[in-house]
C-alpha cells in the first residue's frame, strides 16, 4: 500500500512537472515572453533592462531551471494590473470559488442519486423517462445561457434571488464565507445551481445505469429472499455498490467544476479566481494567467491523487488486492 | 454476416440507414432544424433583412427597441434590436454562420487529425501508440474549458485561435474513438488480405482501414460538432472569442447581457434560443445516427 | 395430514412485448417436513420460476397468473407484500445457484448474516453476531469468528455457498428452496455440500425443494422427484421408482442422457432437438416435437394420471415399466 501511494505520488510529480514545462514553453516560445511577461505600458529602455532583468537572454533550459525554482518558492510573478504576487491574488479569491465548486459538487449529490435513483427503480414510468429526458438538457445546454435564464426568471422576473455578487461574507479561520450568511446563501444559490446542471446530469445518469445494472444481480434478489425490507435492500446493497463509481467520478469531476467555475462566475459576477482570470486575460495580466494555470494543474492532480485513496478506502476489492 | 448480406441484397444499406434513422420521429425533426439552420447560416446575405456588419445600415436611433417595433423607414425588427440598432433576426442569422462555421470547421480538422492519429496508433502499436494515447489521456484529463483558456491566454482572440483551441480540445476525443475502431478492424481478413496485395501503407490507412472506421467517427463527429459550438459561445460569451465586429451567437448574448437586468431581454434571449435549437437538434440527429450506427445494438 | 408446502395449480407468466411467455403453467406438488423433493429439469423448464414464485419473488413483467401457494395451510399468493417478508428468510429460505454472486461484493459477511438476524427477531447486535457465528461453524466454516469479518472475495466459491446456507439456516427455517446450490461447484465441493445440506435438513426436519438439472445429485439426495418440462411437471413420484422405471419419454429421455459406469460400452441416447420456446406454446404435450413416441393424440393436453401409489404422469404413451 505504502509502495503505491509513494509511486502515484511519483507520478503526480511528473505530471506536473510536465505541465510546467508545457506552461512555459507557451508563454516562452509561442507566446513573446517579452510581451507576456513585461507590462504592454512598459517603454524601449524598460523592456531591455526587463529582458536582462527576467534572464531573458539566457539559455531557454536555463530560464526553465529559472522558472521552476521561482515557481517551487512560490514566486510566480507580480500581477501587472494589481502590482501584488500573482500568487497571493489567486489564494485570496480561492474561498469564493472552492465554496462555489463544493456547494455545486453537494447539489449535484443530493439531487443526482436521488433522481437518477427513481429513474432506475422505475425506469418505463412517466416521471422516469422525464427525469432521463431532462439530464439531456444538463448536458447539452451552454451554462452560462442557463445562468442568463436563472437571472432573467429569479432575479429580473419574479425578484426572489439576488442577481450578482457574493452578498454578505462571515469570517472564518480568517477567510470570508458567504455560506455562513443567509444573504450570502441567497447569493450563492443560483450559481452554484447553474455550474452543478453538468454534474446533476452526470451523477443521475451514473446512478440510473448503476441501478439499472445492480438491480437484476443476484445478491440484490439474494437480499429480498433473505427477507430484508425493500428500503435496506436499495439504500444499503444497490447503494454501496453504486456508491463507488459515483464517488470516483465526482471526485474526477470536482477539478472540472472549479475550471469551469469561470463561466459561472462570469454570469454571475463572482469574485472568484475565475472571474480573475478572465479579467486578466482581458487586459493580458499574464503572470496571473500563468500562476491560474500552475494553480489549477496542481489542483487537478492533487484531486485525482485524493480519489484514487479514496477508491482503495471504499472499494474493499481494490483494497486487498493492493494490500497483498 | 450471410444473413446481412440477404438483407443487402434486398434493400441497399443506405435505404436501410435512412429507413432505421427515421423511426425516431424526434430525431428527424432534429435532422430537418439541422437543414434549416445550415441553409439560413449559408444564405445569410440574401434573406436578411439588414446587414449586421454594414455600419452605414444601422441607426443607433433604433437602438435596443423591442420585437415587433418598426423603424424609421418602415423596417420591421421582429425580434427587436441591439444597442448599436441592429436588427437581432439578422444578427442572429450572421451569428448562425459564425457559430456554425467555426464549430463545423474545427471538428473536420480536429477529426481529420485526431483520426489519423488514432488509426497511426492502432495500425503501427508499439511506441508511437503509447506515445498518441498518452497524449490523448493527458489532453483528455483536462476539462475543455481549461485547455482552450490556456490556449487563448497564450496565443490572443480571434476567430482562427478560437478554431485553434477548440481543435486542440477535440481532436483526442476522435484519435481515442478511430484507435478503438481501428484495432477492432485491423484483425480482420480483408486487412490482411490487403497487407498481403504488398499495398502502400497509407493506402492501406486510408482506404482500407479509414472507410470502415468511419460510422464510430460520424457519430462523435455530429456530437463533437454541437459540443464545438456550445465551447465556442461560452468563450465568445466570456469575451475572449470571436472579435466583436463578427458577432457569433454567443458574442450577440453576451452583448445583451447587461440589458436584461432592465428587462431588455430579447437581445441575449432570442440568440439564446437559436443557439440551443441548433445544438439540441444536433444533439438529437447524433443520438439517433449513435443507436443507427452502433453495430452492438444491431440484432 | 398438512403438508409443510403444497403448490396447486400454479401459473407464473411474463408479460412481454412479443406475448406471453408461460413459464410456469399449471405446476402442483407438495413436500413435507424433512423430505427433500428433487425438482429436475434442463434449463428454461421454468423450475427455477417455480422457486422464486414459492417466496414471491417473480419480478415484472411476470406474475402468478393462477394457482395456489399453500404454507402450513396459508396460501400465500394473497399475502401482502410485508407479510411474505416476513416469511422470507425466515420460516422459508433460498440458496441461489451462483455462490459468486449471491453475496453482496461490497458488504462484510458478518453485515450481510446479522442484517438476516435482524430482519426477522428483535435481537441486540451481540446477539445477532454470535448466531450468525453459530450458522458459519454449523455449515463448516472454520474460525468463524475471524470468517465474520471477512469480505466475499476473500472466500472461495464453495466457502461462499457454505456462507449462503449458513445465512438460509439463521432462522431454522421449515423450508429451504434450493436452486442448483451446487451446479457451480467443483464435484468434490459439491457432494461436502451435499452431504452437509442432507444432514441439516434431517436433523432440523426441514423441508427440502432441490431444483437441479442433475439426474445423479437427485438421485443421491432426494426422496421423491418432480420432473418439469416447458412449464409444467410431467412426471412425479418416488426417486427410486422414477429413476428405475420412468413412465414418461421424457424422462427416460433424461436418464438415458446421463453417461454411467453401468451404461459403458453402450451408446448414449440422447433427446433430439431443443427445449421448446415457451413463448406462444401451441396447446398439446410439448414434449411432441422431440419425442419418438409422439402421434397425433398428443396434440391435445395429456390428463394426469396415476399409475401408481404416489406417482404422477402426463403422457399418453406412457413407457413400458421395465424399459
Amino acid at each position: 500500500m505504502t509502495t503505491w501511494i509513494f509511486r502515484r505520488l511519483i507520478q503526480a510529480i511528473f505530471v506536473v512537472l510536465a505541465m510546467t514545462v508545457i506552461v512555459f514553453i507557451g508563454v516562452n516560445v509561442i507566446g513573446d515572453p517579452v510581451e507576456i511577461l513585461i507590462s504592454p505600458q512598459a517603454d524601449q529602455a524598460e523592456r531591455a533592462r526587463a529582458v536582462i532583468a527576467l534572464g531573458l537572454d539566457r539559455p531557454l533550459w536555463e530560464q526553465y531551471g529559472r522558472f521552476l525554482w521561482n515557481a517551487v518558492q512560490g514566486d510566480l510573478g507580480k500581477s501587472f494590473v494589481f502590482n501584488e504576487p500573482a500568487l497571493r491574488l489567486i489564494a485570496q479569491r480561492m474561498p469564493a470559488t472552492m465554496e462555489l465548486a463544493v456547494t455545486a459538487v453537494l447539489l449535484s449529490i443530493v439531487l443526482g442519486i436521488p433522481l437518477g435513483l427513481y429513474a432506475g427503480l422505475r425506469p418505463n414510468s412517466f416521471a422516469g423517462r422525464s427525469i432521463m429526458a431532462g439530464s439531456i438538457f444538463g448536458f447539452s445546454l451552454p451554462s452560462f445561457w442557463v445562468g442568463l435564464m436563472l437571472i432573467m426568471v429569479f432575479a429580473v422576473q419574479l425578484g426572489w434571488l439576488p442577481s450578482t455578487g457574493r452578498g454578505q461574507t462571515a469570517t472564518l479561520f480568517g477567510v470570508q464565507w458567504s455560506f455562513l450568511t443567509r444573504d450570502g446563501l441567497a447569493h450563492m444559490l443560483m450559481p452554484a445551481l447553474n455550474l452543478s446542471l453538468g454534474n446533476i446530469a452526470l451523477v443521475l445518469r451514473l446512478t440510473r445505469a448503476g441501478a439499472r445494472e445492480n438491480m437484476p444481480m443476484d445478491y440484490v434478489k439474494f437480499a429480498r429472499a433473505k427477507g430484508l425490507s425493500p428500503v435496506r435492500v436499495v439504500f444499503v446493497h444497490v447503494m454501496k455498490n453504486i456508491t463507488i463509481p459515483i464517488v470516483t467520478v465526482i471526485g474526477l469531476e470536482f477539478g472540472s467544476t472549479v475550471a469551469f467555475a469561470v463561466v459561472t462566475e462570469s454570469v454571475f459576477a463572482w469574485p472568484g479566481m475565475g472571474k480573475l482570470i478572465i479579467d486578466s486575460i482581458n487586459v493580458l495580466d499574464r503572470p496571473v494567467i500563468v500562476a491560474y494555470l500552475m494553480m489549477i494543474v496542481f489542483l487537478f492532480i492533487t484531486i485525482n491523487l485524493l480519489v484514487d485513496l479514496l477508491y482503495t478506502v471504499l472499494d474493499p476489492r481494490v483494497r486487498l488486492e493492493s494490500r497483498e | 454476416m450471410s444473413t446481412t448480406a440477404g438483407i443487402a441484397r434486398e434493400e441497399t444499406p443506405f435505404r436501410r440507414f435512412t429507413s432505421e434513422f427515421a423511426e425516431s420521429p424526434l430525431a428527424v425533426l432534429g435532422l430537418v432544424i439541422v437543414v434549416i439552420v445550415a441553409v439560413l447560416a449559408l444564405a445569410a446575405p440574401f434573406i436578411t433583412p439588414q446587414n449586421p456588419y454594414d455600419l452605414a445600415q444601422l441607426d443607433i436611433m433604433d437602438g435596443r427597441l423591442a420585437p415587433g417595433s418598426k423603424s424609421m423607414d418602415g423596417l420591421v425588427f421582429w425580434l427587436g434590436t441591439d444597442d448599436q440598432g441592429r436588427d437581432m433576426l439578422s444578427g442572429i442569422i450572421y451569428g448562425l454562420r459564425i457559430s456554425l462555421g467555426v464549430g463545423v470547421g474545427s471538428a473536420i480538422i480536429a477529426g481529420v487529425i485526431g483520426s489519423a492519429l488514432g488509426l497511426a496508433a492502432a495500425y503501427f502499436g508499439g511506441k508511437v501508440e503509447t506515445a498518441i494515447m498518452r497524449l490523448v489521456d493527458l489532453q483528455l484529463s483536462f476539462p475543455a474549458i481549461l485547455v482552450a483558456l490556456m490556449i487563448l491566454a497564450v496565443l490572443g482572440k480571434g476567430v482562427l485561435n478560437v478554431m485553434l483551441a477548440l481543435v486542440l480540445v477535440e481532436w483526442a476525443r476522435y484519435a481515442r474513438t478511430a484507435r478503438g475502431a481501428a484495432l477492432v478492424e485491423r484483425r480482420r481478413e480483408y486487412i490482411e488480405a490487403a497487407e498481403c496485395l504488398a499495398l502502400p501503407r497509407w493506402r492501406l490507412l486510408a482506404f482500407h482501414l479509414l472507410p470502415n472506421c468511419m460510422p464510430p467517427l460520424i457519430v462523435i463527429g455530429t456530437i463533437q460538432i454541437a459540443r464545438a459550438i456550445t465551447l465556442e459561445a461560452t468563450l465568445s460569451f466570456l469575451g475572449l472569442g470571436v472579435p466583436i465586429t463578427e458577432p457569433s451567437l454567443g458574442l450577440l448574448i453576451a452583448n445583451g447581457y447587461q440589458y436584461m437586468l432592465s428587462g431588455k431581454y430579447w437581445i441575449s434571449f432570442y440568440p439564446g434560443i437559436a443557439l440551443l435549437v441548433t445544438i439540441i437538434a444536433i444533439n438529437l440527429v447524433g443520438d439517433q445516427l449513435r443507436d443507427v450506427l452502433n453495430p452492438r445494438l444491431k440484432r | 395430514m398438512s403438508h409443510t408446502l403444497t403448490v396447486e395449480g400454479l401459473a407464473t407468466h411474463f408479460h412481454t412485448r412479443a406475448g406471453v411467455v408461460k413459464a410456469v403453467d399449471g405446476v402442483s406438488f407438495h413436500v413435507d417436513r424433512g423430505e427433500v423433493l428433487g425438482l429436475v429439469g434442463e434449463s428454461g423448464s421454468g423450475k427455477t420460476v417455480t422457486g422464486f414464485s414459492l417466496i414471491g419473488l417473480v419480478e415484472p413483467p411476470g406474475r402468478i397468473a393462477a394457482g395456489r401457494i399453500l404454507f402450513h395451510g396459508q396460501d400465500i399468493t394473497a399475502l401482502p407484500e410485508e407479510e411474505l417478508r416476513q416469511l422470507r428468510g425466515n420460516r422459508i429460505a433460498m440458496i441461489f445457484q451462483d455462490p459468486m454472486m449471491t453475496l453482496n461484493p461490497v458488504l462484510r459477511i458478518d453485515t450481510q448474516m446479522m442484517e438476516t438476524v435482524h430482519a426477522h427477531a428483535k435481537v441486540s447486535n451481540a446477539e445477532a453476531r454470535a448466531r450468525s457465528r453459530d450458522a458459519l461453524g454449523m455449515v463448516g466454516i472454520p474460525s468463524p469468528e475471524e470468517r465474520l469479518s471477512a469480505y466475499p472475495h476473500q472466500f472461495s466459491g464453495g466457502m461462499r455457498q457454505r456462507v449462503a446456507i449458513a445465512i438460509a439456516l439463521l432462522h431454522r427455517p421449515e423450508l429451504i428452496i434450493a436452486d442448483e446450490p451446487t451446479t457451480a461447484l467443483d464435484v468434490t465441493i459439491q457432494a461436502q455440500i451435499l452431504a452437509e445440506v442432507q444432514k441439516l435438513a434431517r436433523e432440523h426436519g426441514t423441508a427440502l425443494i432441490w431444483i437441479t438439472h442433475d439426474l445423479s445429485v437427485v438421485a443421491g439426495l432426494a426422496d421423491r422427484i418432480a420432473v418439469m418440462y416447458a412449464g409444467r411437471i410431467v412426471e412425479t413420484g418416488a426417486v427410486v421408482d422414477v429413476l428405475d422405471a420412468p413412465l414418461h419419454p421424457y424422462t427416460a429421455g433424461l436418464i438415458g442422457s446421463v453417461p454411467s459406469r453401468n451404461k459403458r460400452g453402450t451408446r448414449l441416447r440422447q433427446i433430439p432437438g431443443m427445449t421448446p420456446q415457451l413463448i406462444n406454446l401451441p396447446a398439446g404435450c410439448a414434449f411432441r416435437t422431440r419425442c419418438a413416441s409422439a402421434t397425433a393424440e398428443c396434440e391435445a393436453d395429456p390428463p394426469e394420471t396415476f399409475p401408481a401409489f404416489g406417482r404422477a404422469v402426463r403422457c399418453f404413451h406412457q413407457q413400458a415399466e421395465a424399459s
